[in-house]
């Protein structure tokens, strides 16, 4: 796992956290959803900021796939490749 | 057996004052609201003064999240959550917690056109191919359920959410929906009000229309004229105003502060039928309105202690007061005092009748009657009708027990509310 993306991804997540979840709470395993309660329709937005930060495209197919913060580093250091 | 009704809070971003011990000082010393905008200098509006709430940038945190904030381009929804808010604390209210829902309040917010700023933003992005870069933002900014959407969570109101949309009657007609529903014993607290988009695509139509004031341009505070001889427009205005409608039992169960009691009203559409059409109220239904408002409060013309017009200043205001005259059947000095605070604040378009109606219940709570401004050559076809000192141009102190409000709106809709200081011993 690239600890630069990680942080960077964190960042990004960040606003999205409801109140009674802070940044401190997520790891790597965290799931966006379930376990960091972040509202779904939320989700879109994270892949925005995720495109313009890292400068890459996003295919709806790999959204799904972008579940935990873990799957979205991996999507994130792929699109990187 | 109807339930009575109370207003127990009032909140409100007018341009002549945010909050409501701000606006009372405001419509108390008649303080303008009324700007010139370099903005639609620069668009080529012949109109280029505006009525738009100065929000201080810090402020909204209070009112929404960070996330929220992050990519919030509806100023309506703005104007709204900071009036609806307001007065929702104003009474008394707690906000819900997360896992707790208030299935006995509810929230009818109306709105006209919500989220311009964020709809032209939308619809460039998508003419270029990039809709995906809408993100979740835009469909919530720009549906007009938008702000009862927003105010519903940030409280937690569980009973009716929704917006009513009628033009320029929005804003009262919401007053009049609200106090049904609690009449009727549906609800027992509906935040009710409207809000307004400010900005050049909101003004922009009615500037082709020619229906706004061209001659003040380097006078903003003198271009409101409503009743006036030179009225020649009216001058384009935004924000929000806000009134917690509650059952009388309620709010004495809660001992919360009554600001007046809302007698009820009437509602009706002349048909774009007689002398009406899309743009111009029938006035023998604006007559009907009013009178049916009476009869349905079992109020009495001579009762009236002041009347909150529409008076727009497009050169339709001694219309307006030919029809109150002939509803009432009041005239000379029996008429009732009458005010416009378009004067003021300009048109607010969805949102002028729920803050003329807050302006009303201030009117009644502190017993006053705020003066008209630019109010100095009154048309000689209305000093026909009403006498003179009945249009005051400073603010009088007097007592105030019922006021008559009423909104007319594009589409021939009107809608006449009537607001009574409230008494105790009344059973």
């Amino acid at each position: 796992m690239n600890s630069e993306h990680y942080e960077a991804l964190k960042n990004v997540i960040k606003i999205y956290l409801p109140t009674d979840v802070t940044i401190d709470d997520i790891n790597p395993n965290s799931h966006l959803i379930n376990e960091l309660n972040i509202n779904s329709a939320n989700l879109v937005d994270i892949v925005l900021d995720v495109e313009d930060h890292f400068d890459i495209t996003i295919e709806d197919s790999e959204i799904e796939k972008m579940d935990t913060v873990a799957n979205a580093l991996e999507i994130i250091a792929l699109k990187l490749n | 057996m109807k339930r009575r009704v109370v207003v127990t809070g009032l909140g409100v971003c007018a341009p002549n004052g945010i909050g409501i011990s701000d606006f009372t000082e405001a419509i108390k010393k008649g303080i303008s609201g009324v700007r010139y905008h370099q903005e639609l200098a620069d668009l080529n509006f012949g109109c280029q003064i505006a009525g738009q709430p100065k929000i201080p940038e810090e402020m909204l945190s209070t009112y929404f999240s960070p996330l929220q904030l992050r990519d919030m381009d509806a100023t309506g929804i703005m104007y709204g959550m900071i009036a609806g808010v307001d007065a929702w604390k104003d009474a008394g209210l707690s906000i819900m917690s997360k896992d707790d829902v208030d299935y006995d309040s509810g929230i009818i917010f109306g709105t006209s056109l919500l989220g311009a700023d964020k709809f032209r933003k939308a619809i460039y992005l998508t003419d270029e191919g990039r809709v995906k870069r809408l993100g979740s933002t835009t469909v919530i900014q720009t549906m007009a359920s938008g702000i009862s959407a927003y105010l519903g969570g940030y409280l937690g109101a569980g009973n009716q959410v929704t917006t009513n949309s009628s033009a320029c009657t929005t804003g009262t007609e919401s007053i009049l929906m609200g106090y049904d529903r609690i009449a009727n014993g549906y609800s027992k607290r509906m935040l009710v009000g409207g809000c307004n988009d400010s900005g050049p695509y909101i003004w922009g139509g009615f500037d082709a229309m020619r229906v706004l004031n061209k001659k003040h341009n380097y006078q903003p505070e003198a271009g409101s004229r409503p009743m006036q001889t030179d009225a020649s427009g009216f001058v384009p205005g935004s924000g929000a105003g806000a009134l917690l409608l509650e059952s009388l039992e309620s709010a004495l169960n809660r001992g919360a502060y009554i600001y007046a009691e809302i007698l009820g009203g009437a509602v009706n559409s002349g048909g774009q039928r007689q002398n009406g059409s899309m743009t111009a109220p029938n006035s023998k239904a604006v007559q009907r309105c009013i009178k049916d408002a009476l009869t349905n409060t079992y109020v009495k013309p001579e009762m009236i202690s002041t009347i909150n017009g529409h008076l727009t200043a497009t050169g339709m205001c001694p219309t307006e007061i030919k029809n109150w005259s002939t509803a009432l059947g009041l005239a000379g000095k029996e008429f009732p005092y009458i005010n416009s605070l378009k004067s003021m604040t300009g048109h607010c378009l969805a949102a002028a009748g729920s803050i003329e109606s807050v302006a009303a219940i201030i009117e009644i709570e502190q017993n006053m009657i705020f003066g008209n401004v630019n109010s100095d050559d009154i048309h000689q076809d209305i000093l026909d009708i009403v006498d003179k000192e009945r249009i005051p141009s400073k603010t009088l102190y007097r007592e105030v027990d019922i006021v008559a409000k009423a909104s007319f709106g594009f589409g021939d809709v009107n809608c006449c509310m009537l607001f009574k200081k409230y008494l105790p011993n009344k059973e």
